[in-house]
Order: structure tokens, then sequence, then C-alpha cells
């Protein structure tokens, strides 16, 4: 099982802006201080060797999140604007004739979640076939609204492909595409849903947008069973822990602690931070990554019983092997 | 959990030790209770001192974070002091320094609360 990150940041598509990348071509040119590269493979590999940041972006597209199995049939969670590049790669490869099945599970409803479907190619498509799941009553509803005019110049009864609309329900796992599939109720408005994914040896856990009250331990325990022994957990950490329990209560997202915390007392193995702060740029998103990384050390010098959790900070583009 | 207590005028330092977490924020909580009724405009000033505290995890950092804003919203002051390295790393990660007022020795806390 592969997990393949198309869109990572939260609640708003944010582009690098003209500054941005100024800023990084100034501090690679920095580090490189005048010397010469005596072929493209020491220049490559002088810029791998630079800080994420000045090298390479975050990415600014909202979640969409691929899990590439050994089948046929596609597997994806969340259609954010993550979703354009998705279903564009998905037409270049196997092009307009050769009908694809596309498994979408959804989160929930919030636009940054949903804003893709229709810059999404293959919905334009017919023998194409797009079967959405969720917890959410309104989820066809929504997706049929945010083609209507004025707001979208295609209305949903125009796309060409089959789609269909499946409800799921929590406390049960149904098999999607090969994949054991478990879905979870998470404190966010209007609900949001986490998935468990277990397929071909491998758990994978998908818990976007959800809030947790540091008080609510009866909570806790229930996240700690839903990644347990997971080898991946995408974690909303969106703020820090002091924003999200003072500023930002009720705002329905979490922090890099607590999803060290969760992840280490459930023994997974890999946290990918997700549902970046778009107001934060890609040095400060470094700089978090680099204090989670701390943070997972330090508590694992406390306890002893942990072991170790490797930590990421997931970027458009990320492809994480399970 | 024992806090510590020590008065120098109207600023009163308690004194924690260990780990400050899920299996001990209840009890830090309850200890703190009484002295946080105190800590108000023209009350005591309470000073933290977290030199034998070796890790606070969230639930711990809660607790702060409660008695901070029932101490503001009392017109008091608490502060939080001589922090170990590594605890001291947990705050600037959390963004806690930015809500809780630290000094790197009680000495400096409880003379900054006096002026």
């Amino acid at each position: 099982m592969d997990i393949r990150f198309w869109g990572t940041r939260g609640s708003l598509p944010t582009p690098m802006t003209a500054s941005q990348m100024q800023d990084k071509a100034i501090a690679l040119l920095k580090a490189a201080d005048g010397r010469s590269f005596a072929s493209d493979e020491e220049l490559s590999a002088f810029i791998e060797s630079q800080p994420f940041w000045t090298r390479s972006t975050y990415g600014g597209d909202t979640p969409c999140v691929e899990v590439v199995l050994e089948g046929e049939e596609h597997l994806i969670i969340d259609l954010g604007s993550g979703a354009r590049r998705l279903g564009s790669e998905m037409l270049a490869r196997f092009g307009p004739g050769a009908g694809q099945t596309y498994h979408v599970l959804m989160s929930h409803l919030h636009w940054d979640h949903l804003m893709g479907f229709p810059f999404f190619p293959p919905a334009y498509i017919p023998g194409n076939r797009i079967i959405v799941y969720g917890c959410h009553d309104a989820i066809e509803a929504s997706f049929r609204r945010q083609h209507r005019g004025p707001n979208f110049p295609v209305d949903f009864s125009h796309l060409g492909a089959n789609i269909e609309f499946r409800k799921l329900a929590t406390g049960s796992t149904v098999s999607i595409a090969g994949a054991d599939i478990t879905p979870k109720l998470q404190l966010h408005a209007g609900d949001s849903y986490g998935y468990r994914i277990e397929a071909e040896g491998a758990a994978f856990v998908y818990s976007s947008d959800s809030e947790h009250r540091i008080e609510d331990e009866h909570a806790a325990e229930g996240f700690v069973d839903f990644f347990n022994d997971a080898d991946l957990v995408v974690f909303d950490a969106m703020y820090s822990l002091a924003d999200a329990v003072s500023v930002k209560e009720d705002w329905g997202h979490s922090s890099n602690i607590i999803g060290v915390e969760l992840c280490q007392r459930a023994g997974a193995r890999r946290l990918a931070l997700f549902h970046h702060e778009p107001v934060y740029d890609d040095a400060r998103i470094d700089a978090i990554l680099a204090d989670t990384r701390r943070y997972e050390e330090i508590r694992r010098d406390a306890y002893s019983e942990y072991q170790p959790l490797e930590v990421l900070a997931a970027y458009d583009g990320l492809v994480v092997s399970l | 959990m024992q806090l510590t207590e020590s008065r120098d005028g109207e600023v009163i330092t308690l004194g924690a030790g260990g780990r400050i977490d899920h299996e001990t924020s209840e009890a830090f909580q309850k200890a703190l209770e009484p002295f946080l009724s105190r800590c108000a405009e023209g009350g005591d000033a309470l000073v933290l001192d977290m030199g034998d505290v070796n890790y606070v995890s969230s639930v711990g950092l809660r607790v702060l974070l409660m008695a901070s804003k029932r101490v503001t919203a009392q017109k008091g002051r608490i502060v939080v002091a001589a922090m170990q390295p590594t605890v001291g790393e947990v705050f600037r990660i959390s963004h806690f320094d930015r809500i809780l007022p630290s000094y790197d020795s009680v000495a400096a806390a409880v003379a900054a609360l006096k002026t």
C-alpha cells in the first residue's frame, strides 16, 4: 500500500508567492557560497542537502490523499483542490477510453475537502465510475450544490461519469477496493469522520479535521484504539497546542503535540502532520516538524515503554510506502 | 501530589516534582486549587517552582492554562520558574511560553512579583 498526498493544506488553497520563491533562491545561493558544480549529480546532491523549505515546498492544495493498492480500482480520501492534479494524472495515465473506477471516502463536507471535484477530469468522461462514500446524510446534495449556477457553469447532471453515493456507518467495517475500511466519528463542526484502512498487511489511518479535548480521556482512549499499531497516521496538526486549547478552542482542529501523544500511546510507527495552516510558509512548517520530532524524543525519554515514532510533515507529492 | 510551600511577603512559591501527566495531573490540580482562590487582586501572587518537574504532558499544560485563566480573571498573578531545559522546550514547542510568564530562577520570579 502506498499513500500519495495530492493536497495537504487546510482550509484554503495556498499558492506560493513570488517573494517566497525569491527567498528560497536567495537562501540556496547563499548556501552555495559561490561554489561551482562539476555535474548535475553533484548539483542535485547539494540541493538535497539543503533544508526542505529552501529546496522544495509543502504545496498549497487542500486535502486529497490517494491510497494506492495492488488492484485496478482507485481509492481516494477527500476531494480538496489536490483532486485536480490527481484526476489529470489519472487521465494521462489511463487515457479517456479506458473507464476507471474511483472509490472516494469523504471525511466531511466542508468546502476545502470538496472543492476539487468540479475540476476532477474523470468526472466528465463517460465510462468512468465514481462511488462516493461517507457518513453524512447530505453528501450527494453537497456535491450537486457546488455544481449549480451561479457558482459553477457545468451542472452535476451534465457530468459524464457514472456517479453513485453510498452511506457508511461508524462502528462497522466495509470492504472497498480490496481494503477493510472503518470510519470513526470525530469532533468537528458538522461532524467529521476518520478512516482506518487495512490492506496488504498494512494499516493506515486518515484523521484530519479532528479536535481533541485534552480533558476527555475517554475520547483519547478511543483514538488510541483507532490508531493502534498503525503504519501511518495522517493527523490534523493545524494549530499549536496553546492555540488549540485557548483562542482556537472549538475551531475543530488539533496540534502536533496531541498527534505525538496519541500515536505513541497507540504504538503507531509514523505520524504525518497534515492540514497545514494556510498562514504558515514552508520555513514555518519545517520548524514545526523539527519541534515535533524533538517533542517525540522528549516524551520517549520520559516514558521508556514507547517505541520510536517517525514524524513527517506531509507535502503535496509525498509518497509513503507502507 | 504534595506541593512544597514557602512565602516571601505576598508571594507564595509552590514546588512540584516528577511528571505532570495523565497520571498525576488531577492530583496536581487538586493540590493547586486552594492557592488559586487566594491569588487575586490585592492577594497572594503565585510562583510555580518547576525545578523538580522532569516532564509535562498536554494534560499537565492544560492544568496550568486553567490556573492561569482563573487567576487572570481574578486579576491575580501566576508565573512559572526554574524549568528544567526539556520542560522549557515543551513550553516553547507547545507555545505555552506565550501564555504563562516564566523566569529562569525562583528568586527572579519572586523579585519580579514583589515589585
